[in-house]
């Protein structure tokens, strides 16, 4: 009896340790909650303290104008803004705005692509950051959903 | 009935070839999709399975033979649908896999079958399957069987069948893909009897659909016409199914296939 | 599903490394679950052990995220990792070296 209790209270231990050292990993990724949480996109940008963007045309932002459908439209966004470290991607009409936030560090270019969901048609809101300062560029994609065949 | 006919031309909103300027807008999105589609996920997965050892023999799907000779993947899809001497009929990948899965797995057919076509929450075994085996032939061109006296039976029965009216709404393939510059909102409707838009076409099929974040295969697809066309539906890896698919990709020959594609 | 494949292919040209990476997930929103959204919250891009991208994302990134990023220099050989960490707490990788 003795023995399996303590078996027991080892892998007790064992599993507490684990956990232990997951938390500093998740602890590590952080992730804004409020801005995400946002419903306004002025909101999720005041959140990430990036309000006050003034437009950039050093912000390019490559997007289909029209997108057949909402359930994936492909952005490709890139900085020339010297000394970007962070890239901001929100949709204006979507009911969260803000569909992401990328940081980048010493070795990677402000660049990235990814596709995103909308809701309907609407702008889309680039904001890059860089040495305190905040650009932003917009460009409106048109949604069209339905349809049968393909 | 005539109403009916009338009313359903309507519904589908054929409309005429858009101005130049958004159809080059159209062909940007679906490239962009095309450049960001996860259809590598689904090719990974169906290699997965391949391998895997299933049936009441325990067996996986390593040996079957595609047309190449047990096992060879290289190349094989291209040169579907083709006659197999061994069930002494010609089949598609489809109808080769399922066959592969009672034969050599031990699997009933009514298992095998239960369920084809999948969804985004779960693919099915056949979508992942179609996925990888499509990928081996990547580069390779389309040289479906067109010389054995049944692959030539098939293809003048896909033939027949492309233009045959039938049903509630007394539809055929060509009613929707017989005349050039029809599409359905974004996308076009390509005029399958012609090479020059088939080819394009199943040089991409299968396919990741990003509607509904599912993988289609090509029995999917004749299904699916079928059941736009409101007519019974057509049973997985029949004859009437193979010789279709038959026709489309003989149509097609000699277009490299570049698959699985990626569809609106 | 979180366990599903995830591919990367990173490819040196013209002294840019693009990282192309794909992950099984079925990104779920708030109004497709009732309220329970299911997503990946955060990517992780590492360059030889070293952090060079921080990414946050929400359920409006589409199903089956796929991303581009890309590195200034970098040598063939560089060992590429991508992680994700969703807001279930499950967690993937994947590794690759720069070809």
């Amino acid at each position: 009896m003795n023995v399996v209790r303590r078996l027991l209270l080892v892998r007790a231990g064992a599993a507490a340790l684990a956990l232990g050292l997951l938390a500093p990993i998740r602890a590590l990724a952080a992730w804004s909650k409020d801005a995400f949480a946002a419903k306004k996109a002025d909101d999720a940008l005041k959140s990430l303290g990036a309000s006050g963007a003034e437009p950039s045309k050093d912000i390019v932002i490559e997007a289909p104008q029209i997108a057949e459908n909402g359930a994936v439209v492909p952005i490709e966004i890139a900085s020339t803004v010297p000394g970007t470290t962070s890239i901001a991607v929100l949709i204006e009409k979507n009911p969260y705005p803000l569909a992401g936030k990328f940081d980048f560090m010493e070795g990677a270019l402000p660049f990235v692509k990814l596709n995103v969901k909308m809701a309907e048609t609407s702008e889309v809101r680039v904001v890059a950051s860089a040495g305190g300062k905040h650009y932003v560029a917009t460009r409106e994609i048109k949604v069209t959903i339905g349809g049968c065949g393909g | 009935m005539r109403a009916l006919v009338y009313g359903a031309a309507t519904a589908l909103a054929l409309a005429a070839a858009p101005a130049a300027a958004q159809q080059s807008q159209f062909e940007k999105y679906q490239k962009m999709v095309a450049e960001g589609s996860p259809v590598e996920l689904f090719e990974l997965s169906g290699e997965e399975l391949w391998k895997k050892k299933q049936g009441p023999r325990q067996a996986s799907l390593e040996k079957c033979d595609l047309g190449k000779g047990p096992g060879v993947l290289k190349g094989a899809y291209a040169a579907l649908p083709r006659y197999f001497k061994d069930v002494d009929r010609v089949m598609d990948l489809e109808t080769r896999l399922l066959h592969c899965m009672t034969t050599l797995q031990g699997r009933t057919r009514e298992e095998a079958t239960k369920r084809l076509f999948g969804d985004a929450n779960q693919p099915s075994e056949m979508e992942y399957l179609s996925a990888y085996v499509a990928g081996q032939s990547r580069g390779t061109k389309l040289a479906p069987g067109a010389a054995h006296p049944k692959e030539k039976e098939a293809y003048e029965l896909g033939k027949t069948m492309f233009f045959y009216r039938t049903g509630a709404w007394d539809f055929s393939c060509a009613s929707c893909h017989g005349e050039a510059g029809k599409r359905i909102r974004m996308s076009e409707l390509p005029v399958l009897s012609e090479p020059k838009a088939a080819r394009p076409l199943m040089a991409t099929w299968p396919a990741y659909r990003v509607s509904n974040s599912t993988f289609v295969t090509m029995q999917w697809r004749i299904n699916d016409c079928y059941r736009q066309m409101r007519t019974p539906e057509p049973n997985f890896g029949s004859e009437t199914t193979v010789a279709l698919i038959t026709y489309l990709t003989v149509t097609a020959k000699g277009e490299a296939y570049r698959g699985p594609g990626t569809k609106r | 599903m979180a366990a599903g494949p995830m591919k990367m292919r990173a490819t040196l040209m013209g002294g840019v490394t693009d990282v192309r990476v794909l992950m099984t997930h079925p990104m779920e929103t708030e109004q497709q679950t009732k309220g329970a959204p299911y997503f990946i919250q955060n990517v992780t891009v590492k360059v030889n052990g070293k952090t060079v991208v921080e990414g946050q994302i929400s359920q409006a990134v589409s199903r089956n995220p796929v991303f581009s990023f890309r590195l200034k220099g970098g040598a063939k050989g560089d060992k590429i990792e991508v992680s994700w960490l969703d807001n279930k707490g499950e967690s993937n990788k994947t590794e690759a070296a720069v070809a």
